[in-house]
């Protein structure tokens, strides 16, 4: 148990961290803003599944974009004319790998839809049924199709967030500027901040008030599919980085610790992004003093946050509902309102 | 923009050399791709290059210890899941199972840290601590924040799924550390189940038969009305729990089966299947655990037959078949049935239409001659005579008509004839009813008698017809056929000699 838990070096752990080329990996700041921009785009997108009460679609999503990638690929493939040597490791651009997460994110709001509307299942269990068996279908067409490859299970739920250093850099005019990756998630939540920004009327008010958007003419459908298909589009980049199952973490935790701190949706969303910087950097040094998987402790940074505000949120804390019933007597609880816009 | 590898960055790491290899960076989609038949070594039939009925035969006279104890372990798993399942979906908790199946998994790590082997029973007793944490976190989200569920089983979910997967690749660095067997909890590994396994499968299972078999009314009662169940001093909270741990037990057997992401298939798909087919809850337990077995056999079955399927996700989508054949054939809630019935009322609706329009067309003429042409029908209904013929043939097959003369006219057949009067007299009835006793302007209760003479039943026309005192004529002037009209035929109405239709006495 000892050996498990390496001791505190701050020289290692903190300093190295911003300096130094540690562990044989590049400079980790590019991790840690990896991270940050990870966090910070499911984080912005998260927001509006809380809001709208879809925080598991997104968990459906994440898992139903697994089947879309292979399917994808494998026509890609196939398109190509090459066999399963080639299908893992040829054809593999951002348009195909998009088209499958995108069609992947349709079926499975159609699916959910159907279920739920059609039989008097309800939605959670519709939800369920929906991404476990995309997930099993993804699983059983990679097994048939795609070959024999030797490849370790880690990359499946987990991502690849640690070998972001030593990915190849971007180059313009002959400089390096930052490695793929951090240069393609910039811009996933570039149009991510810009999508937000010119849409935010329909967003807030389908979101708050589904009667008032149909007086105002706004298609709550379109603007739910159009939430899904952008959801699928961050999922599948932020996947690369941190898997599928951290995903949600980074989806749902920032915009509801930020729910706790405020009832605006302005600074819901600033306080988002606060949260993805701080879980990104705390869970980088964490993982450098545990030396476990860097999206596994940005994730778990970000729980430690939620946490701590959930207990010493000034408005709504756990201390502070404590304090407010020791002076106003037992029934007087915490009025917990929703967020207003 | 050009793509070059940065020089000096990177380091000697096996998996590390393996990603600088790929020219473009999304070769972390493509491990996801690649590395997925690898990890899903589940597969039963492994091992053998045989053909498909040799195999089949193999699979029917279990002749493998391991596919014996696999096809054992799908059958205890489904009854487990498909009773504690049951109870889920109609609490509208469906992903409290996927939720703790993923909270499980720091108590899965804890409990190999144990020992630093993969003992059975302590990963057990860690996974089922770390389930009930999970749950128990959700219910304190909830009720303390104004989080909403679905948001707090999300966190609760990806949350502890962090911390144990943090756990875990720490292992890594030991050298002890034997993480073959905690990277089969993701996956599930069916062949690798083993006699104890099916022990503990066989323990756990027994304690959901009985608990659920025991308390069933208890939990009947906080699962329907927990308002009730709480105002008669009931220890609602204390059943809640009680359903959370024996979901948290079968949680961790279900995982090495089928792994942690597909265990919710496992509690919800025959559930919400079964719930498409009764109402009744014991038979909802019953068919749903009757199809956590059946899919737990054929997703066994299936990936016996085929070597290099895995059995898992073989499981869910044989669950998922017998949803979809629930949502579409299902009796009562099926989508076809519902179709169908949809149907063929409007079909009966168009039918009894033109009964009516038979009766009127000949009501016209006070009855003379007892056919009528196609003609006179598509005036009365205002149609195209092609309409006319349609529906006319629609009559015909239905035996409510016959042909007659040259086919261009037709006569209504005794049964025919009893329900056109029938229509009618509904019709006329109902808005008398409605001016005389709901006051409503004589100009406006046609509407409502067209749709309602098609529902109103034999009984309720009796009374209304009892209420206004076995009135004659309906607002507009026009006979309402009685029963002893009917009974006479149409000649009755007018005290004629020559009698119409086939509704003549005989």
């Amino acid at each position: 148990m000892n050996d498990l838990i390496p001791p505190f070096d701050w020289q290692y752990v903190v300093v190295s961290t911003w300096t130094g080329n540690v562990g044989g990996y590049g400079w980790l700041g590019w991790t840690a803003l990896m991270g940050f921009l990870v966090a910070a785009t499911c984080g912005l997108v998260g927001n509006y599944l809380i809001l709208r009460r879809m925080a598991l679609v997104g968990d459906a999503i994440s898992h139903s974009v697994l089947p879309g990638l292979a399917v994808a690929f494998i026509l890609a493939g196939m398109a190509g004319g090459g066999d399963a040597e080639e299908i893992s490791h040829g054809v593999r651009s951002p348009t195909v790998m998009f088209l499958g997460a995108l069609g992947a994110a349709v079926v499975t709001t159609i699916m959910i839809e159907v279920i739920h509307k059609k039989t008097r299942v309800k939605q959670d269990a519709a939800i369920g049924i929906t991404f476990s068996s995309l997930f099993a279908l993804g699983v059983v067409i990679i097994s048939l199709f795609a070959g024999k490859a030797h490849i370790d299970t880690e990359c499946v739920l987990h991502g690849e967030i640690t070998f972001v250093p030593d990915d190849l850099f971007v180059v313009i005019g002959g400089r390096e500027i930052a490695p793929g990756p951090v240069v393609r998630m910039a811009g996933v939540a570039g149009v991510t901040a810009l999508l937000i920004v010119f849409f935010y009327k329909e967003l807030l008010v389908s979101s708050f008030d589904p009667g008032l958007a149909a007086s105002l003419g706004i298609n709550a459908t379109v603007v739910h599919y159009g939430l899904m298909s952008w959801l699928s589009v961050v999922v599948v980049s932020a996947f690369e980085a941190v898997g599928a199952i951290l995903v949600i973490a980074m989806l749902i935790i920032p915009g509801a610790t930020a729910s706790l701190l405020t009832r605006r949706l302005p600074w819901m969303m600033g306080l988002t992004i606060v949260h993805a910087a701080l879980s990104s950097v705390l869970g980088l040094h964490l993982a450098m003093w545990l030396e476990c998987s860097v999206a596994a402790a940005m994730c778990v940074a970000a729980s430690g946050l939620f946490v701590a505000v959930w207990i010493f949120s000034p408005s709504e804390g756990l201390i502070r509902q404590w304090l407010r019933r020791r002076v106003e007597g037992p029934e007087e609880s915490s009025a917990a309102t929703a967020v207003q816009p | 923009m050009a793509l070059r590898a940065a020089p000096g960055l990177v380091g000697g790491v096996g998996a590390m050399a393996r990603l600088r290899s790929g020219v473009l960076a999304f070769c972390a989609y493509l491990l996801v791709l690649g590395c997925a038949p690898s990890c899903f070594a589940d597969r039963i039939g492994d091992l053998t290059e045989t053909s498909v009925v040799d195999q089949a035969v193999r699979f029917f006279t279990f002749r493998d210890e391991s596919l014996r104890y696999a096809l054992l372990g799908a059958i205890l798993l489904g009854v487990n899941c498909g009773l504690l399942g049951g109870f889920m979906v109609v609490r509208k908790l469906s992903l409290m199972g996927d939720a703790l199946s993923h909270a499980v998994l720091p108590g899965v790590a804890i409990g190999f840290l144990w020992n630093m082997t993969k003992d059975p029973l302590a990963i057990f007793v860690g996974a089922t601590i770390a389930g009930l944490l999970g749950a128990l976190t959700v219910s304190a989200i909830t009720h303390t924040t104004k989080i909403k569920e679905d948001a707090a089983l999300g966190m609760v979910l990806s949350g502890y799924f962090a911390v144990g997967y943090c756990i875990t690749s720490m292992f890594g660095r030991l050298e002890t550390g034997n993480k073959a067997g905690i990277d089969h909890f993701l996956f599930g590994q069916a062949a690798a189940i083993n006699r104890d396994d099916i022990v503990l499968m066989s323990v756990v299972t027994v304690v959901t038969v009985l608990c659920v078999s025991v308390f069933y009314k208890e939990f009947l009662v906080t699962s329907f009305d927990a308002a009730f169940a709480r105002a008669t001093g009931f220890p609602t909270m204390l059943f809640h729990n009680g359903l959370m741990l024996l979901l948290a037990f079968s949680v961790v057997i279900a995982l090495q089966a089928v792994g942690v992401v597909l265990v919710s298939a496992m509690l919800i798909t025959p559930a919400a299947s079964a719930y498409l087919l009764t109402d009744r809850m014991h038979r909802l337990l019953t068919l749903s655990a009757l199809f956590g077995v059946a899919t737990g056999a054929i997703g066994a079955f299936l990936s016996f037959l085929e070597s290099g399927l895995p059995t898992g996700p073989l499981m869910v989508l044989a669950a998922t078949l017998v949803f979809g054949m629930a949502f579409l054939f299902g009796p009562r809630h099926g989508v076809l049935m519902r179709w169908w019935r949809q149907r063929s009322r409007s079909h009966r609706v168009q039918r009894e239409n033109t009964l009516k329009a038979v009766y009127q067309a000949l009501e016209r003429r006070n009855f003379k001659g007892e056919s009528v042409t196609l003609l006179e029908l598509a005036q009365r209904r205002r149609e195209t005579e092609e309409e006319a013929r349609r529906q006319a043939s629609a009559l015909i097959r239905n035996g409510l008509a016959t042909r007659h003369g040259t086919g261009e006219q037709i006569v209504l057949t005794p049964e025919g004839w009893l329900r056109a009067c029938e229509i009618v007299r509904n019709h006329r009835l109902w808005e008398l009813y409605l001016t005389n006793a709901a006051h409503i302007a004589a100009d406006h209760v046609h509407e409502d008698a067209e749709k309602i003479e098609h529902v109103l039943g034999e009984d309720v026309v009796r009374q209304i017809e009892r209420r206004l005192d076995f009135a004659k004529t309906d607002p507009h002037g026009r006979p309402i056929p009685s029963i002893d009209d009917m009974r006479r035929g149409a000649g009755g109405l007018f005290g004629r000699d020559e009698l119409v239709g086939y509704g003549r006495p005989t």
